[in-house]
């Protein structure tokens, strides 16, 4: 940006827009704006301590009834609690807010001035809005599961990078899913209830996915990745799968990401916006 | 004030005859207003098919879980095969349904929309417009729930076997679950009117609820110190023991007894409903033009 000559204009050379400069803004604007609201983080740290405390009471109900559950212990299956509240963090600031504001400005027909910006669309509509309260959710998912791989004798380092490999990757994938879902909101405009059902199906998450009877399995694996997203990185922290499986799941991810592409650019195509 | 709120007229104490017009007015007001609700959600089939939808993970991810747990403790656990959690789940969705009611964060915005004020001067009790207005969305869920149950019955096959007394039972239980819960959250609501941090407050009470109620898992399952604080609680009343009372074989007098705890909470939910909100409404102002 700094060796633009004035004379070009932003307009002309949309190349000249730098996209790394274009994500700091964006992220350091919803950064200010949600910080002047400081009371909410002790509320969201209220929230996610007794979400927190919720689990751990539901897990200990279910090991007073059995030894393991479908061959996972109890610190194993804190892992997946771990990792659920931490990526459930994420969906929840960097996600989800800014769908929801695409689906409105679809529903709206306000999405003309995203899209006449000079910046790849996606990128922007991807990063318009990020709450930071919920990120409380990632510091606190992250510290359970800290403390429950000290309990956990399978869980090794390279265990623990090939599992910050798969959430990264799984992050990705929810990203997708996402977007895919909110594109839809191009031919089909009432979306609003898709964050209710995802939210809904997110909860599946907390436990692995190989309890659940294989066509849910298929479901969580293909439809909505929880397998890949949460189960996976837990499965790797514990020695359960190794650079194989987190291997398939990166080509998955990249599949995925090229589809996401491929069909938001259709969906915009298909944009007809709202002015006369 | 107390003077003011009483509806006889100093002079003449009202005759029998207005009573009973009175009882039908308020019927007719009931009739009313269920009606709006189910044309009006009807409308919204497909919104409330979506919510409906995503409601069903919920009780599927419990029915999940328990039944690979009773399988690992050789078939059952705490009474509960698979097939009997299937029933108690696929039970559980209606129950949920029942359970739905005006949220207590609704009265923020009815505050600052100002729609408590023209609530203010109808003549008759905001809660009844609530509880005839949810009564009549129960229907479509009720409708809606339906083929739901099919489905889940097919795929996660129920056990179960009940004689008229527990039917009939049900058929009450989910009326008064409906009743309670709805003055519970009315009262809850009402906390609003002294202070707009209640975020937290609600919370706390719905947690409570959902680990307290048998939402969570059929309270047979969990420990005695538990139990011994939901005895004490109104949230069996409002969610486990509708379902128990058509899943679970309760005697005879265990139904009866259950049912009297509903009445009880009942009374206890109307009498603080009224006093809170005498209290609450003096604390409302409005600004208008």
């Amino acid at each position: 940006m700094t060796t633009t000559p004035p004379s070009t204009h932003g307009l002309a050379r949309p190349e000249q827009v730098r996209r790394r400069d274009v994500v700091r803004t964006l992220v350091g604007v919803s950064a200010l704006n949600e910080l002047q609201y400081r009371v909410n983080f002790f509320l969201q740290l209220f929230q996610s301590l007794v979400a927190l405390a919720t689990a751990i009471a539901v897990v200990a109900l279910v090991f007073l009834y059995t030894p393991t559950l479908g061959g996972w212990e109890p610190w194993e299956l804190m892992v997946v609690v771990g990792v659920h509240t931490a990526l459930g963090g994420v969906i929840r600031s960097v996600i989800q807010p800014s769908m929801q504001l695409l689906m409105e400005d679809i529903r709206e027909g306000k999405l003309d001035f995203a899209l006449t910006k000079p910046v790849d669309a996606q990128l922007l509509v991807s990063l318009r809005r990020i709450t930071v309260w919920p990120l409380v959710d990632v510091v606190v998912g992250f510290g359970v599961v800290v403390v429950a791989s000290t309990r956990i004798d399978s869980a090794t380092v390279p265990g623990a990078l090939l599992a910050l490999v798969a959430v990264l990757l799984g992050a990705v994938m929810i990203y997708c899913l996402w977007l895919v879902i909110t594109t839809g909101a191009f031919w089909i405009v009432r979306m609003e209830h898709v964050a209710e059902l995802f939210n809904g199906l997110y909860q599946a998450g907390r436990w692995p996915i190989g309890l659940f009877p294989g066509w849910l399995r298929l479901l969580f694996t293909v439809l909505v990745p929880l397998a890949l997203a949460v189960t996976l990185p837990s499965e790797a922290l514990t020695g359960r799968a190794g650079l194989l499986a987190v291997g398939g799941a990166t080509l998955f991810t990249a599949a995925l990401v090229a589809f996401t592409r491929w069909f938001w650019r259709l969906g915009v195509k298909s944009y007809a916006g709202a002015s006369a | 004030m107390s003077s003011t709120d009483t509806t006889a007229p100093p002079a003449t104490s009202p005759p029998p005859l207005q009573r009973v017009g009175r009882l039908r007015q308020m019927a007719d007001f009931y009739a009313t207003v269920s009606r709006t609700a189910v044309q009006e959600q009807f409308q919204y089939r497909a919104a409330n098919y979506m919510y409906m939808i995503g409601m069903v993970v919920e009780p599927v991810i419990y029915l999940v879980v328990w039944s690979v747990v009773a399988e690992a403790s050789g078939g059952s656990v705490g009474g509960y095969t698979p097939g009997g959690f299937a029933a108690y789940y696929i039970v559980w969705m209606l129950v949920r349904n029942m359970n739905i009611v005006f949220t207590p964060y609704g009265w923020e915005f009815r505050i600052r929309e100002g729609q408590l004020s023209g609530m203010l001067v109808r003549p008759i009790h905001p809660l009844h417009y609530d509880l005839a207005y949810f009564a009549g969305w129960k229907v479509i869920a009720v409708l809606l729930w339906i083929p739901i149950a099919v489905v889940l019955a097919l795929l996660f096959p129920p056990e179960l076997s009940v004689n008229l007394a527990q039917v009939a039972t049900f058929f009450v239980a989910i009326w008064g679950a409906y009743v309670i819960r709805t003055l519970l959250l009315f009262v809850l609501g009402m906390v609003t009117l002294w202070t707009t941090r209640v975020a937290a407050l609600f919370e706390l009470y719905f947690t409570a609820e959902l680990l307290l109620s048998g939402r969570l898992v059929p309270l047979d399952l969990m420990p005695d110190w538990v139990l011994l604080w939901v005895d004490w609680l109104p949230f069996r009343s409002t969610f486990g023991f509708p379902i128990e009372a058509l899943v679970s074989n309760l005697s005879g007098p265990e139904l009866v007894r259950g049912l009297v705890a509903q009445l009880v909470w009942i009374a206890v939910g109307w009498a603080l409903a009224m006093v809170v909100w005498k209290r609450a409404i003096r604390r409302y102002s409005a600004v208008g033009n």
